[in-house]
């Protein structure tokens, strides 16, 4: 290292919480050495959903290989690494297991220190990789297991404001999308849908007066499920695409109403949307519509490809928690239903 | 040659350091709730106590099953891990064969056993010959009455394991003409230095495609297989 040369931090992140295993090696919290992920879909698809025992055993098969691949595509040693983080939760307790497992060995094998990061907090850091995140911060987490607004202050510090009642977004996407006869995972699908037809059903939109930054979507979801069975009895043909645009419009109009609620309440400098539903182009586009009445509050989307359950977004997030002097001993067990605080 | 033995296989957890055959130091706990809590900082507790580094470790010999899923995957997935990123040796043990080890009995099938619940059980069956264990029926997940059934060719029989004393009367039963033991006390529990003496004697295995040998496919998985015959070669599991 030369006079004046800055040291880089490297932090080897391991994430495995639900059907993608992923490993990777993060510079400065912000720059992507590597970032490996093995997905399981084709296999959950066999049974139309994620079955956790299959995904644990999925998960152990790839873990070294993983980590092997991350190692040299980042070409970096051991020695390079500043610490080794790892997702605890939440998640599925047994794919959790496998990354708390190996990432302890990592770190103890190396005398690295264990840093624990909760996989929603990933997520958000997923967009650190677009540009900084600047505070006071709120984030729109959407995913197949979690919907929430999350206040951040400052930096390493999350506070739930509003979540989900009943079913995640992501979720309720993959149910219609069971109902339409979609192949599993059908969020993409019924975003490409949704496209293609129009908001002609009108759907319910939930908890729209509540006082709340809270969510609803089962009764949207039964309610989609009721007309698709009433039109099979009376042997109608209902055109799904807009079914998929009126199921979409009443998620993207609930999700945007409870955000505006919150950027009213909360003065903010940045809104970021993250989580695998945050890739869905309706949402994307009612969020750019939002902000626009907004002039001091700038919307910090995660990048398309880091929308989805990957190593990189632990790595940024576990490089913060580093920073801010946060670890985990040998002990650390998997949390599955790990949580922020409230606000 | 420098061994850590882990055996997270079931409710005991036992882990073994061993320099070639001598014991080093081991530590079986029966009280471990959460081996996913307990078992690095016991591995990080005994190297200490020894006063050794664990890269002195050559090999990584681990207990691969069958057991309970959650406990195989703990112990398989920190032994595959050590031994890869140490560049060190793994070899994987059968679970059952650790219990049989330590039964010193000549001309005697000895048959490890764990509760698989609702009448079945994990069982093998094994003999010592010329001071080695020969497996004579292989590790499978199995209905008793069938395991029962299979052992009925041989005479003396010694069933070994915490669990087999739930099904004694019912072996008493099926079994009544043969000479029948059952383990006692500390045999009745898994030891790790015998898991060390036996991943010892065998060849180390590739570490990337090493998992646990679960003896049983998931119910999502023999349900998909009965609907689909045709063999899926496909890989399940993509990078992206
Ligand atoms: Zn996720």
């Amino acid at each position: 290292m030369g006079n004046g040369e800055k040291k880089r931090e490297l932090i080897l992140a391991f994430e495995s919480s639900c059907d993608e295993t992923s490993v990777a090696v993060i510079e400065d919290g912000n720059k992507i050495l590597s970032n490996v992920v093995a997905t399981q879909v084709k296999s959950h698809k066999r049974f139309g959903g994620v079955v956790p025992e299959v995904a644990s055993r999925h998960h152990i098969e790839q873990v070294t290989l993983c980590l092997a691949d991350a190692m040299e595509e980042a070409k970096v040693t051991y020695n390079d690494l500043s610490a080794v983080a790892v997702t605890y939760g939440p998640g599925l307790v047994g794919a959790l297991l496998v990354g708390v497992a190996s990432a302890k060995v990592v770190a103890y094998a190396h005398n690295l220190p264990l840093i624990p990061v909760n996989h929603m907090a990933g997520h958000i850091y997923a967009a650190r990789f677009k540009s900084e995140i600047k505070f006071p911060a709120i984030a729109l987490l959407v995913s197949g297991g979690h919907t929430e607004l999350v206040y951040m202050a400052r930096e390493n510090s999350y506070q739930i404001i509003g979540e989900t009642r009943d079913d995640a977004a992501g979720e309720a996407y993959d149910k219609i999308g069971r109902v339409l006869g979609l192949k599993y995972p059908a969020g993409k699908n019924i975003d490409e849908m949704a496209h293609e037809g129009a908001d002609t059903f009108a759907f319910p939109r939930a908890m729209m007066k509540e006082e709340n930054f809270d969510f609803s979507f089962s009764g949207l979801k039964s309610a989609f499920i009721n007309t698709v069975h009433h039109a099979e009895q009376v042997n109608e043909k209902l055109n799904v695409n807009d079914l998929a645009a009126s199921f979409q419009q009443s998620v993207v109009d609930v999700l945007v109403y409870k955000t505006e609620r919150a950027l009213n309440d909360f003065s903010v400098k940045q809104l970021i949307l993250a989580g695998g539903v945050a890739a869905n182009q309706g949402l994307r586009d009612g969020l750019d519509e939002l902000i626009g009445k907004y002039s001091g509050i700038e919307l910090l989307k995660a990048p398309l490809n880091l929308c989805g359950d990957n190593a990189a977004m632990i790595g940024a997030a576990g490089f913060v928690a580093w920073k801010n002097g946060e670890s985990a001993d040998l002990s650390l067990n998997a949390d599955p239903s790990l949580e922020f605080e409230w606000i | 040659m420098n061994i850590l033995a882990i055996d997270t296989s079931n409710e005991t957890l036992s882990i073994a350091i061993l320099k070639n055959k001598n014991l080093v130091a081991t530590i079986t706990t029966n009280q471990s709730k959460n081996h996913s809590v307990t078992l690095m900082p016991q591995i990080a507790n005994l190297l200490k106590q020894v006063n050794m580094s664990i890269t002195e470790i050559d090999r990584f010999v681990v207990a691969k099953g069958p057991g309970s899923y959650t406990g195989l995957r703990i112990g398989v997935t920190t032994a595959k891990t050590f031994a890869y990123t140490l560049s060190k040796e793994l070899v994987g043990v059968s679970s059952l064969a650790v219990l049989a080890a330590p039964i010193n009995e000549v001309n005697t099938v000895i048959i490890p056993i764990f509760d698989a619940r609702r009448d079945n059980v994990f069982a093998g069956a094994y003999l010592r010959e010329n001071n080695q264990l020969k497996n004579v029926i292989v590790d499978q997940h199995i209905p008793l009455e069938k395991l029962l059934e299979k052992l009925s060719d041989y005479k003396r029989l010694f069933f070994v394991g915490v669990d087999s004393h739930k099904f004694a009367e019912r072996i008493k039963i099926v079994l009544k003409d043969k000479e029948i033991q059952f383990s006692a006390n500390e045999l009745d529990y898994p030891q790790a230095y015998y898991l060390g003496i036996m991943g010892l004697a065998q060849e180390p295995v590739d570490i990337h495609s090493f998992v646990p040998k679960y003896l049983r496919l998931t119910q999502a998985e023999s349900q998909w297989l009965e609907k689909n015959q045709e063999s899926n070669d496909e890989s399940l599991v993509e990078k992206i």
